[in-house]
């Protein structure tokens, strides 16, 4: 009988538990992060790369700018939390956007793949988001507006379990909390 | 048995203690891998009474002792006879069967709950082993044939057994973007999975207490890392840590009153303290710019092993916890060691260790610094020494699937353990449950 009591607690625990998460949940951007992702890798090596002056150049461009913003993944190199030339620009743009409304607030949410041990890993992610927060802090952003979490390997993007989808997972998101 | 008394108490006593369902999903499945080359062959006749009694206690005691890999156990069609006492056993026939072990036994009502009796014969000398009679309950039926598995395997083998122990782990279910982690503990045999708590944010970690009484974790509900304290009795949970940046890797002293941790600085540096459970005093332990986490007690409590990249990759350290002491380096083989977890002899540690560019789990020899690879898989992860040290749990991947693998701490023997749906990550053997 003691037993039984026991499990229906923790039962219910659970299902209170999940609630919340389910409201929390709601929290993230609706646009599914798969597909956002595969479109920023594809085209953030290669074309990003040679965009980086470009958008340096054209600050005020209405859509060079949008285009910055509208990718909100950072990707790292293999144990690595060095921002990568590549994504300068789309540091720059959120930085900026950031910069001239101080109401405005982002969560640098740090990821790892799934390789090595766990803890470790929630770590490094943790590394990456204080990366991403250094680079948009001279930007001009203040630290009120920014705050991190790492997930580690719990949350990857992709589901494989080659380079292809370790790539895609050791990212920083920077997700906007005002605009839910 | 056949008394007709006794069998209608019997039945009242099953009406109203029917065992509670688990979830089916969170179910596990032991399978062994490997086994030793020349098992020893060990007879367990059924106790009697099957229909009276709501567990076989007999296969329960057969089942342990094969997925031990170093047993082999007579079946049940193979035996003549079903001797359940000395006045039965004839031991020249069992002899014939070669069989080197019998265990017979008898499962008895007594005052509204069962007595579990055994006892163990080398049947090549005659020689009565063991006699045991412990009581039990319905819902601890199992547990008790677990006890008397334990004790079985100490007499022959010389090392205790830890069949009467339980495993926590993370079940990890549903597409990416709609996932859920369950934490689950159920016993060593994949039997009794109870949900602990169940999140649509992740749940890391896992913890026990060395009564086995509580489970520390790590709980991202929230979306930021906190630690609690959970007592599973009563299900009643204490959010012990949730500063400001990452609360991780809970480990408890040996004497629990204590919480090795892993706290982040605000700017993002991660560094391991102690955290006194009864105070909620906070000592910190190591104070460097690097990565400091994966704290895990030495058995005598004096000091802790813990993973740093310090040198540029992980490693594992070594810090006695006393003022002015310095951590010293204690894993040199190869260039990824992580994840320390100490055996309970304190001889040596398991870790995770990039071998041959696959992550694998290695035990290091704390003399002589030796590393050892003991799993064979590309993403193992999370090793956890079983309470006997015998046996190393962890996590693997199997076809893309999270399982979770034992390995003897000799490689003589492996087992797979897996669930009917999603990953199965993180796993921590629990202390022995209670004392036989």
């Amino acid at each position: 009988m003691n037993r039984t009591l026991c499990v229906t607690v923790l039962l219910s625990l659970s299902l209170v538990l999940a609630g919340c998460g389910g409201k929390k949940a709601a929290v993230k951007p609706p646009a599914s992060p798969g597909e956002s992702v595969s479109s920023s890798v594809g085209t953030t090596a290669g074309a990003a790369g040679a965009q980086t002056g470009a958008a340096e150049a054209m600050a005020g461009s209405g859509s060079a700018e949008a285009a910055a913003l509208a990718k909100t993944a950072i990707y790292f190199d293999f144990d690595s939390s060095e921002i990568r030339p590549e994504f300068a620009a789309t540091i720059a743009a959120h930085g900026r956007k950031l910069a001239s409304d101080h109401m405005v607030k982002v969560r640098l949410e740090g990821n790892t793949d799934e390789r090595g041990s766990a803890e470790y890993n929630v770590a490094l992610g943790e590394r990456r988001a204080q990366a991403v927060k250094r680079a948009l802090l001279l930007q001009g952003a203040t630290d009120g507006q920014l705050s991190t979490v790492s997930y580690g390997e719990e949350r990857p993007v992709a589901a494989g379990h080659d380079e292809q989808a370790w790539a895609q997972n050791r990212r920083v998101d920077i997700v906007y909390l005002g605009s839910r | 048995m056949t008394d007709p008394r006794r069998f209608l108490a019997l039945l009242g006593l099953l009406a109203g203690l029917g065992p509670c369902a688990a979830p089916a999903s969170a179910q596990l499945t032991v399978q062994i891998t490997r086994g030793v080359t020349t098992p020893i062959p060990v007879a367990i006749v059924p106790f009697g009474a099957e229909n009276l009694v709501p567990v076989d206690v007999a296969a329960v005691i057969d089942a342990d002792l094969a997925r031990s890999g170093r047993f082999q156990g007579l079946p049940r069609t193979s035996m003549l006879q079903h001797p359940t006492s000395a006045i039965g056993l004839d031991l020249a026939q069992w002899r014939l069967l070669k069989t080197d072990f019998i265990v017979i036994g008898r499962v008895a009502p007594a005052s509204g709950s069962y007595r579990v009796e055994f006892e163990l014969y080398n049947v090549v000398t005659g020689e009565r082993l063991l006699g045991y009679g412990v009581p039990a309950a319905a819902d601890g039926l199992r547990l008790a044939a677990h006890r008397a598995a334990d004790l079985i395997y100490e007499k022959i083998l010389g090392v205790p057994g830890a069949f009467a122990t339980r495993i926590a782990y993370v079940n990890v279910q549903g597409p990416i973007g709609a996932r859920r982690w369950r934490l689950v503990i159920a016993d060593a045999d994949g039997e009794n999975a109870q949900v602990v708590l169940e999140s649509r944010q992740p749940i890391m970690s896992p913890a026990w207490s060395p009564d086995g009484a509580r489970l520390a974790y790590v709980s991202f509900e929230g979306q930021m890392s906190a630690i609690y304290v959970q007592t599973l009795a009563t299900g009643a949970r204490e959010r012990v840590s949730a500063r400001a940046g990452i609360n991780g890797a809970p480990a408890f002293s040996p004497d629990g009153r204590r919480l090795a941790l892993a706290l982040s600085q605000a700017d993002g540096n991660v560094d391991v303290f102690v955290l006194d459970l009864a105070t909620h005093s906070m000592l910190r332990i190591t104070d460097d710019p690097a990565i400091d986490t994966e704290p895990n007690w030495a058995p005598d409590g004096l000091s802790l092993f813990f993973t740093s990249d310090r040198a540029g990759r992980p490693q594992v350290y070594r810090i006695t916890l006393a003022p002015g002491e310095r951590p010293k380096r204690v894993t040199f083989e190869g260039s990824y060691n992580a994840r320390p977890r100490v055996s309970p002899d304190g001889t040596q540690i398991a870790v995770v260790t990039l071998d041959q560019g696959a992550y694998r789990i290695a035990a290091v020899d704390l003399a002589t610094g030796r590393s050892r690879v003991l799993s064979n898989g590309h993403l193992d992860e999370g090793p956890s020494f079983a309470p006997n040290g015998q046996i190393v749990l962890y996590a693997a991947r199997e076809a893309g699937r999270g399982v979770l693998a034992t390995v003897a701490v000799d490689g003589s023997v492996t087992s797979r353990i897996s669930a009917a749906d999603g990953d199965v990550r993180e796993p921590a053997w629990s202390p022995r449950i209670g004392s036989p």
